[in-house]
């Protein structure tokens, strides 16, 4: 019995002392997107490397989630696709600071058997696609913007996401710009009611990207980093100022140049006027709270680390989209809000 | 076979380690009725703002559009009942043959590692089911199975219709693999379990081993068998993730076995996480409370078809 406890003592001994240079460390929890994942991970490991003394640990439960976990003060921040709304906040144990933290866009994904040219579609074609007024490949407005393609007599079968997700958020945010009918049959969210009557629900980016590649016939909208690293094709669009734009990091960041006083309340780039600039695009944010109830230092440092230039440069090697230097900016005065 | 009141007699007077006993298994079994009573109250509470918004025409209703708010639960109740029937009937099927097999017909050295193969089918996570499914299942289904249905059957309404691959046939037959570990691991314990002097009777008066099977030995453990078939049941109507990734997630009733439908579990997965308004979140409690209420009924009739079986039998 003694001897058991002497062992006891001994082991819990040996924990503590492993245990201590991990405790004079700092753990900052954050929680929230799924879409931020792998940009948080990189960025957090670099930061980590440069400060062993700060470990951030991140978790990707939903945006929804994040808000939850945020607001009953279970973790330091959290991270969510669309900023929180005015009854969010108001749920909220303190005023919150809102700050755009990276870029995204939805490349329209397809899969059209023997057709290699990239099509390209206008807001309004692709509008009417998911509105299940244009049901096949061969239709003539489809026909007149692709002259010399060979578009195959196909229905088309419109794959969207099933799980609430910020990439739905802003797709059916740019439909709701680009179609009055869009925007009072159907609106704008995480999830919402497809009134195509060809549409499949596919859960994750993975999904709808897998269920394209499946299905001869198929469109739909897929995250920019998933369409760049696995190669897929995806349409052309035409953007409002009547160019023609392919999703990559460039015109996704060109779209939010051009809005540079973007804030929480106002935070649409959609559909955006800038001549470069892709039409379905968007940005995904961090929250924390004004005041901070502890290691309000080291959330300042970590965060004004990941809005600023070096943090954001690593959005790049995982496919993600830096902040234009404008909103890198406003999102430093407005964590500089933070009380310290 | 019930247990005699002279078992709780014994059980009363004896030494206090048995009455120490007794307390342990009673525990246990009121700690599982708590569990689940409390587990309903939990669900109506939380579905509750909902009940009140949307009052029993909840359960009729097709729309759900988070947007509006306004839910209706009839889809995802075809779609949970439909996909189950399915798997069901299809893993009952395969499920109760393999057994039969393995039970009777099987030589040891087959025997052992086929049983250890088809259970070991339980122990792949679903995700992976799901991931086979969309991959691999989906895309045959659309090219090969879908098609040669059409043409056989094509004027059924069951087999009419577009192709997408996914669809309630495609979440029926993932179901079915998943659960027919269940229906072959019991049913061959309790065909195993059926006494030899039935099988020498049956020989002895001429049959061949086939209808020794077929005949006797499996009438004779149906009770059992068919016990096995409800648990796996009930495994089918609350099986989530693989579904959700072959299912089509549209909430629409349809006559078609290929079309796209929506299951009560999978919409909650689906949208839980980023439910914000608390009517959404209410509404997805109450398609919990709804699973909750349609595994209970079909728990329910189970148990009632058993004792039907057993009445009949005069046991």
């Amino acid at each position: 019995m003694i001897r058991s406890l002497r062992r006891c003592c001994f082991s819990l001994a040996v924990v503590a002392a492993m245990a201590l240079p991990a405790a004079a460390a700092t753990q900052l929890t954050g929680a929230g997107s799924s879409f931020d994942y792998p940009f948080f991970s990189k960025a957090f490991y670099i930061y980590n490397q440069k400060n062993p003394d700060i470990t951030v640990n991140y978790q990707s439960i939903g945006s929804g989630g994040g808000i939850a976990q945020f607001t009953a003060r279970n973790v330091d921040f959290g991270a969510t696709d669309v900023p929180m709304n005015a009854g969010e906040l108001a749920r909220a144990p303190g005023p919150v600071l809102q700050l755009p933290v990276t870029l995204g866009g939805a490349a329209i994904a397809y899969n059209l058997p023997g057709v290699s040219a990239t099509i390209r579609l206008t807001r309004a074609v692709l509008a009417d696609v998911y509105l299940g007024k244009i049901l096949k490949w061969n239709d003539a407005q489809i026909a007149k913007l692709n002259k010399g393609v060979n578009l195959p007599d196909m229905a088309i079968i419109v794959v969207h996401r099933s799980d609430g997700s910020g990439t739905s958020y802003i797709f059916t945010d740019f439909l709701s710009h680009v179609s009055g009918e869009w925007k009072s049959k159907v609106g704008t969210g995480k999830s919402v009611s497809w009134p195509a009557p060809s549409s499949v629900g596919a859960k994750g980016t993975e999904g709808v990207a897998g269920q394209v590649k499946s299905t001869p016939g198929a469109i739909g909208y897929v995250e920019m980093a998933y369409v760049v690293e696995n190669h897929m094709q995806a349409a052309t669009l035409q953007n409002k100022a009547g160019k023609w734009v392919d999703c990559t990091p460039e015109t996704v960041g060109a779209a939010a140049a051009s809005k540079p006083e973007v804030s929480a309340t106002n935070f649409s780039i959609v559909d955006s006027s800038a001549a470069g600039g892709y039409p379905i695009s968007g940005y995904s944010w961090v929250v924390v709270y004004k005041k901070p109830e502890a290691r309000a230092r080291e959330l300042f440092n970590v965060l004004s680390w990941l809005v600023g230039p070096q943090g954001q440069e690593n959005a790049k090697s995982v496919d993600y989209v830096p902040l234009p230097r404008n909103v890198q900016d406003a999102a430093a005065a407005t964590l500089r809000q933070m009380q310290r | 076979m019930t247990v005699g009141p002279q078992f709780r007699r014994v059980a009363r007077f004896v030494s206090p380690a048995d009455r120490g006993f007794a307390a342990v298994v009673y525990g246990g079994s009121i700690l599982f009725a708590l569990l689940i009573i409390g587990l309903f109250v939990e669900l109506v509470l939380g579905s509750w703002p909902s009940i009140i918004a949307f009052g029993p025409s909840f359960i009729w209703k097709s729309s759900w559009d988070p947007i509006t708010s306004n839910f209706g639960a009839l889809p995802m109740i075809f779609g949970t009942v439909m996909t189950s029937l399915i798997a069901i009937v299809l893993a009952a099927f395969i499920g109760i043959m393999a057994a039969v097999f393995l039970a009777d017909f099987a030589p040891q050295w087959l025997g052992q590692p086929l049983s250890f193969l088809i259970e070991l089918l339980a122990a792949v996570p679903s995700v992976v089911y799901g991931l086979w499914g969309l991959f691999v299942l989906a895309p045959f289904m659309r090219t090969t199975i879908g098609p040669a249905l059409q043409h056989v059957l094509g004027w059924v309404p069951l087999f009419s219709g577009p192709i997408y691959g996914v669809g309630l046939l495609t979440g029926g037959i993932i179901l079915a693999l998943m659960i027919v570990p269940t229906v072959t691991a019991i049913s061959r314990d309790v065909l195993v379990a059926i006494p030899r002097d039935l099988r020498e009777a049956s020989m002895a008066l001429g049959s061949t081993k086939w209808e020794t099977a077929i005949r006797v030995v499996l009438p004779a453990a149906r009770v059992g068998v068919f016990g096995a078939c409800v648990l796996a049941l009930g495994r089918a109507l609350g099986e989530t993730i693989a579904v959700t990734m072959v299912i089509g997630n549209r909430p629409e009733i349809s006559a078609s076995l290929f079309a796209p439908s929506y299951t009560l579990a999978s919409v909650i997965a689906n949208e839980f996480t980023e439910a914000t308004t608390s009517i959404y979140t209410s509404a997805l409690i109450e398609l919990g409370l709804i699973l909750f209420l349609v595994s209970m009924a079909v728990n329910a009739l189970a148990r009632f078809m058993i004792w039907s079986v057993r009445g009949s039998e005069r046991v």
